[in-house]
């Protein structure tokens, strides 16, 4: 009851906040420095449509801890997480189907929010109704003026997958050297390359690569055609770019295949395949499995 | 218009004016130049390790040095942006684009400065990938992937502002856009720290300097007619 009292407190201050912002029936009216954060916004998923004035409840409740009353990620556990929560003023994110540099679509923040960020203390809020993710993320984006000045990016293409193949594997292998995707992710995909122990995020806060060995899981899902987005799109705010211009479509997918054998822990047809060719059994039997999925406990 | 292209109009114009001939009245004429000098002891530049990429450590006899601070003779401070930051109208951005070079795993130019919507193209000539992260917080932030061959990136940013660029890749890259408003700017020389804003019709200034380790001055100048006004700026170098 208590944490339910303290979190209506907070309601209240953020109502008496936002109500200095226009309502939604003279927003229309409104001039343009009144229309920027603070105002109503939409989400819209599928069938769903999510509400700004639904979301802000839920945010007051479930995300404001981390996330900060502001949305900028100052959040008072903020301090306890070594990858800091995301800061939605900045409208910086990591998971999106669209371009580097644009703002994501509403669903890629739904899917965010449903899946979790894994190796993060982001969790799944999959145990709340489709409608009451919808809403959040609606409420997320009250909090950049960009979610009212600009227009979400065009997802990015991703052509079918092409059956896979031990030369489609040996070309993403070729890939992975050519991209120098080893300079981070290690020669191995152990996320020990030699740039590794560098690397900050645009927050100057330090950031490992992924650990493709020790991890089946991605930041931003689980799936070949998540896998495919993650590094054409990049993850923005991260020192992982975008390989948009550099990377044609079925070389992405060369290189999707080539990926998932650096998975030696995770059961996938592409592992299964590599195994059966001499190379590849060579190379997964070699693996060695150290350090976790975001890349510490390894010795750079 | 490239700068070139003002400084050539520039000078015309005050031979012009010198002549004494009567044209039609032109919006150009004054100028406001000086130096960029520091006082104090600035940081000392260290040597960039880059045996990580040998590729481009091998390129170097001896190591190339960071450049936070770069100085030149008689306390001349260089790499300074001075610019036009208030009394002259935006400009929309002239059709030809500048050029930030990947080299050697070095940014050049250092400072790169351009205007809102002008075509950047960014090139690289090295034998490695390097990532081009600009830090943008007013512009969208973007990092893209250049391995070498590749052609060159075509970008533009939208709004005024101070940009350092990265290279996640090889932490020792540092560089800065500078997008600009308007065509009226320079950056403080190498040699004497010198610079020249151009093609000032007379009017009232606000003319900033900006050092990426020194932060920004900034003072009030008025043009009348086609002179040139002298402004100096002097930074106070921090030792660290």
């Amino acid at each position: 009851m208590r944490a339910q009292k303290h979190s209506l407190k907070w309601m209240y201050l953020a109502t008496a906040a936002l109500l200095t912002l226009p309502s939604l029936a003279v927003a229309q009216q409104a001039p343009a420095a009144a229309m920027h954060v603070g105002a109503r916004q939409e989400a819209h998923v599928g069938k769903l449509t999510g509400h700004s004035e639904a979301g802000r409840k839920l945010y007051f409740r479930f995300c404001w801890g981390c996330h900060g009353f502001h949305g900028d990620g100052n959040g008072e556990n903020a301090q306890y997480l070594n990858i800091l929560p995301r800061n939605f003023v900045a409208a910086t994110f990591k998971c999106r189907s669209t371009p580097t540099g644009t703002l994501p679509i509403d669903e890629d923040l739904y899917n965010s929010l449903n899946r979790g960020l894994n190796n993060s203390n982001m969790p799944s809020w999959f145990p709340l109704t489709d409608q009451q993710r919808a809403d959040m993320v609606a409420f997320i984006k009250t909090f950049s003026p960009r979610w009212q000045t600009e227009k979400s990016g065009d997802p990015i293409n991703v052509p079918a997958e092409p059956a896979l193949t031990v030369e489609s594997i040996k070309h993403g292998q070729e890939l992975f050297q050519k991209l120098e995707c080893w300079k981070c992710h290690g020669q191995e995909g152990r996320g020990d390359g030699p740039a590794a122990s560098t690397l900050t995020d645009s927050n100057d806060q330090p950031i490992r690569p992924y650990n493709f060995v020790a991890g089946s899981r991605f930041k931003c899902g689980v799936s070949n055609r998540d896998l495919y987005k993650i590094f054409i799109t990049g993850l923005d705010g991260t020192p992982m770019p975008s390989f948009a211009d550099v990377v044609k479509p079925d070389e992405a997918w060369d290189l999707v295949h080539y990926l998932r054998t650096l998975q030696v822990n995770h059961r996938s047809p592409e592992l299964a395949l590599w195994m059966t060719t001499k190379e590849g059994a060579a190379i997964v039997s070699a693996q060695k499995i150290s350090g976790t999925p975001t890349g510490s406990g390894i010795n750079q | 218009m490239r700068p070139n292209q003002i400084i050539t109009a520039a000078f015309l114009l005050t031979g012009v004016a010198a002549m004494s001939f009567a044209g039609p009245p032109k919006p150009a004429g004054g100028s406001v130049s000086g130096k960029v000098t520091y006082e104090g002891t600035p940081a000392k530049q260290k040597p960039i390790d880059m045996s990580k990429e040998p590729s481009c450590a091998k390129q170097y006899t001896t190591p190339p040095t960071t450049e936070t601070v770069v100085t030149g003779p008689g306390n001349s401070l260089a790499d300074v942006v001075v610019y036009i930051s208030a009394g002259a109208p935006d400009e929309p951005p002239p059709s030809q684009p500048v050029t930030f070079d990947q080299k050697g795993c070095r940014y050049i130019p250092h400072v790169l400065a351009f205007q809102t919507n002008q075509e950047l193209k960014v090139v690289n000539d090295d034998q490695t990938s390097h990532n081009i992260h600009p830090l943008a917080k007013v512009n969208h932030e973007w990092n893209k992937s250049q391995p070498p061959g590749t052609p060159p990136l075509s970008e533009k940013f939208p709004q005024p502002e101070f940009i350092p660029v990265k290279c996640n890749v090889h932490p020792w890259m540092h560089g800065n856009f500078a997008v600009l408003k308007n065509s009226h700017y320079a950056i403080s020389s190498k040699e004497d720290g010198s610079f020249t804003l151009p093609n000032l019709p007379a009017g009232k200034y606000t003319v900033t300097a900006w050092h990426e380790s020194y932060g920004t001055q900034t003072q009030d100048v008025t043009i009348s007619g086609s002179e040139t006004k002298s402004v100096n700026f002097v930074f106070k170098a921090k030792p660290y």
